[in-house]
């Protein structure tokens, strides 16, 4: 037997009404997320990759149980959260925390460091104290690579990447299980990246952290995660270990995503798919298959049945009627370009 | 090959509470017909202010001071930086053109996508509105835009954002300019859709021979579009050459440092290692560290060689540049 996941979604959807519909007749319904159910095993991290309005950043507010969804359930350690009041959320919500993309906007400018970061203690049951927070505060800073000296300072005295340490030492105040990362490093400079990503794998080892990493960028993904779940307007169309994704997508959006990630690797030929069109209307979605619209192999029978994810192999499910392709590796490419290079 | 534009000892200067501030230093570089340059760097390299330096479109004396040259070849050729407002004006959209990271506010939000195609075309070409109307349609079919016809009567906010690109790109090419400058065009779009726009690039240069200066923080980008690339930081060109060459082989420590910082697809799952990191800040402008502008982030630095001025810009290849103090024995530990 598994241990139970720190976060399970059943059937998790969330729709969002955009015109109030006549008697007798619906009105229109965004279908942000559409039935995922995904597990987040204990201390792991599970990546999030979808393109703009693919419903990524909904599913990650379902989870945290910021808006109730329309249908389906989150669990958190085994516990129904849509279940709860308001009140017995609270303890809930102290053991997961998030950070957001843009450290800026999310932190307070008139609040200096240690304000910002003793605010997620001092609603705590009985509420700690004023030194108690600084101390705590400090011990945060020190944890995400930051001089407590911080302390006193305001948001506009920092850089970007300064900002999401702070960002990143205040989800840490609680000492949460799960953490949800929201783009936190796509505003940010690629030599920063590189700081805040190794920070975050450092803090997911030593604290032994469960998250949930949520980006469009893939080659992102694919360092910072154990698991790599990919989706498609509000549904998850592949889930599988890193690695496994990566070497031998079975969805063909998959395929299409892993082959317009621009690589700076040198190397020769490179075949790529380059996908017609823009992701359709959620509100609106094709019959069938959602991504059959702009798939390169879709079929007459694709518009019919909405694809369930099924295994394909192990831990790996890929929601695809197309069961027979053979798809392109991330790697592809420089295998490719090896081939041609030598002489047999 | 054919030069479009030959950018000689550029550099720019902010004034900020009555200081002068340089932010670029003496830049030189040529656009070649059909061939793209990439400028690369992070935040503060300088990369987008030389390209607003060369479109005439920083603020006037004496907020800000661009001297040196910009040669526009060609008929009609002209010294970008040395011309009045007035005569860079008619150059500007015909003979070089731009296209910028967020086209939602480059576009206007009041006018359809065709009036403001028109109005592009109508400012440089005595034509009709009905011709110029007609090359619109043709312009949004070329840049790959589903129903020409019916696009034109859109407005901005009914597009996507790779609509809005497109249109862009389409109000960009309108008069065929020589030398298209594309500040960071597909940063903000999704890498399905850069693939698109990055491909119609290539296709739309193919067809026309346009020079592009093409300007990005995305190592992946520059190696998918860029024949030649310039490596900028803090202001400076750090190392330059043919876009294969620096990727196989980059010679400047920043160069190398921000290529290693950057995840690849290719080991992805391979166990997460730690990502090489460059420790510290672009320093700033007002204060720039003495001798190499990298020196205090470098792990190669050497007191007494990398912090006095000045470095000189050598020659590793006929095609390469290198502003290094100490490129040449860190060439030879790696072999």
């Amino acid at each position: 037997m598994s241990e139970t996941p720190m976060i399970r979604t059943v059937d998790l959807a969330q729709h969002f009404p955009i015109r109030k519909g006549l008697p007798g007749r619906p009105g229109a319904v965004v279908r942000a997320i559409d039935g995922v159910s995904i597990d987040i095993p204990r201390r792991q991290v599970v990546g999030l990759v979808g393109e703009s309005g693919s419903g990524k950043s909904t599913f990650g507010r379902a989870v945290m149980a910021l808006d109730p969804p329309t249908s389906g359930r989150v669990e958190f350690d085994g516990t129904d959260l849509s279940q709860l009041s308001r009140a017995a959320l609270a303890p809930y919500r102290r053991r997961m925390q998030m950070v957001f993309q843009d450290p800026f906007s999310s932190l307070n400018p008139r609040m200096s460091v240690a304000e910002t970061l003793g605010m997620p203690l001092r609603f705590r049951e009985g509420g700690a104290g004023r030194s108690e927070r600084r101390d705590r505060a400090a011990e945060m800073l020190e944890m995400v690579g930051l001089p407590r000296s911080y302390l006193d300072r305001f948001p506009h005295e920092f850089s970007g990447g300064q900002r999401q340490r702070i960002g990143i030492a205040r989800a840490l105040m609680t000492s949460p299980d799960f953490l949800m990362a929201d783009e936190v490093v796509s505003a940010l400079d690629v030599s920063v990246q590189a700081q805040v990503l190794n920070l975050f794998a450092r803090l997911q080892r030593e604290m032994e952290l469960t998250m949930l990493f949520i980006t469009h960028d893939l080659a992102v993904v694919g360092h910072v995660s154990d698991i790599v779940a990919v989706m498609y307007l509000g549904r998850i169309v592949e889930i599988a270990p890193t690695r496994a994704l990566f070497s031998g997508p079975r969805h063909p959006y998959t395929e299409a995503l892993l082959s317009a990630a621009p690589s700076p690797v040198p190397g020769g030929a490179r075949k790529r798919i380059i996908l017609e069109g823009d992701v359709p209307s959620p509100v609106n979605p094709p019959s069938g298959c959602p991504f059959r619209t702009r798939c390169p192999y879709a079929i007459a029978a694709c518009a019919e049945d909405r694809p369930a994810l099924a295994a394909v192999g192990p831990d790996h499910r890929s929601a695809c009627i197309r069961t027979d392709l053979d798809l392109m590796p991330a790697t592809g490419r420089r295998t490719e370009a090896a081939l041609e290079g030598s002489p047999g | 090959m054919t030069e479009r534009l030959r950018v000689q000892d550029l550099s720019v200067h902010f004034r900020s509470e009555r200081r002068e501030v340089q932010v670029v230093h003496d830049l030189s570089f040529t656009l070649e017909a059909g061939r793209t340059l990439a400028l690369v760097g992070e935040s503060g390299s300088g990369k987008s202010v030389t390209s607003l330096a060369l479109m005439g479109l920083l603020p006037p004396p004496p907020q800000s001071r661009t001297t040196g040259s910009a040669l526009l070849e060609g008929r009609d050729g002209a010294d970008l930086l040395g011309i009045p407002e007035s005569r860079r004006r008619r150059l500007r959209g015909d003979r070089i053109a731009m296209i910028f990271q967020e086209p939602l506010t480059s576009l206007n939000p009041v006018h359809s996508v065709g009036a403001q195609l028109v109005e592009a075309i109508r400012s440089h070409r005595s034509v009709s509105r009905r011709a110029a109307w007609d090359r619109a349609e043709e312009l949004l079919d070329e840049v790959g835009i589903p129903e020409p016809a019916a696009r034109l009567a859109s407005f901005p906010h009914e597009l996507s954002g790779g609509m809005r690109q497109r249109v862009m790109i389409a109000i960009a090419l309108a008069l065929e300019p020589d030398v298209l400058i594309a500040d960071e065009p597909t940063t903000a779009l999704d890498v399905t859709v850069q693939a698109q726009i990055l491909d119609l690039l290539r296709r739309v240069q193919e067809r026309t021979g346009m020079a592009m200066l093409f300007i990005t923080h995305d190592f992946g980008v520059v190696a998918d579009i860029a024949h030649r690339t310039v490596v900028m930081y803090a202001g400076r060109m750090v190392e330059a050459g043919p876009t294969e060459d620096i990727l196989r082989r980059p010679l400047m420590p920043y160069t190398s440092g921000l290529m290693a910082s950057v995840p690849l697809l290719e080991t992805a799952g391979t166990g997460r290692s730690e990502l090489a990191t460059i420790d510290g800040f672009v320093p700033d402008p007002a204060a720039p560290p003495a001798g190499c502008a990298f020196h205090p982030r470098c792990a190669h630095n050497r007191p007494g060689r990398c912090d006095v001025p000045p470095i000189a810009v050598e020659a590793p290849a006929p095609d390469r540049s290198i502003r290094c103090a100490r490129w040449r024995e860190l060439a030879e530990e790696v072999r």
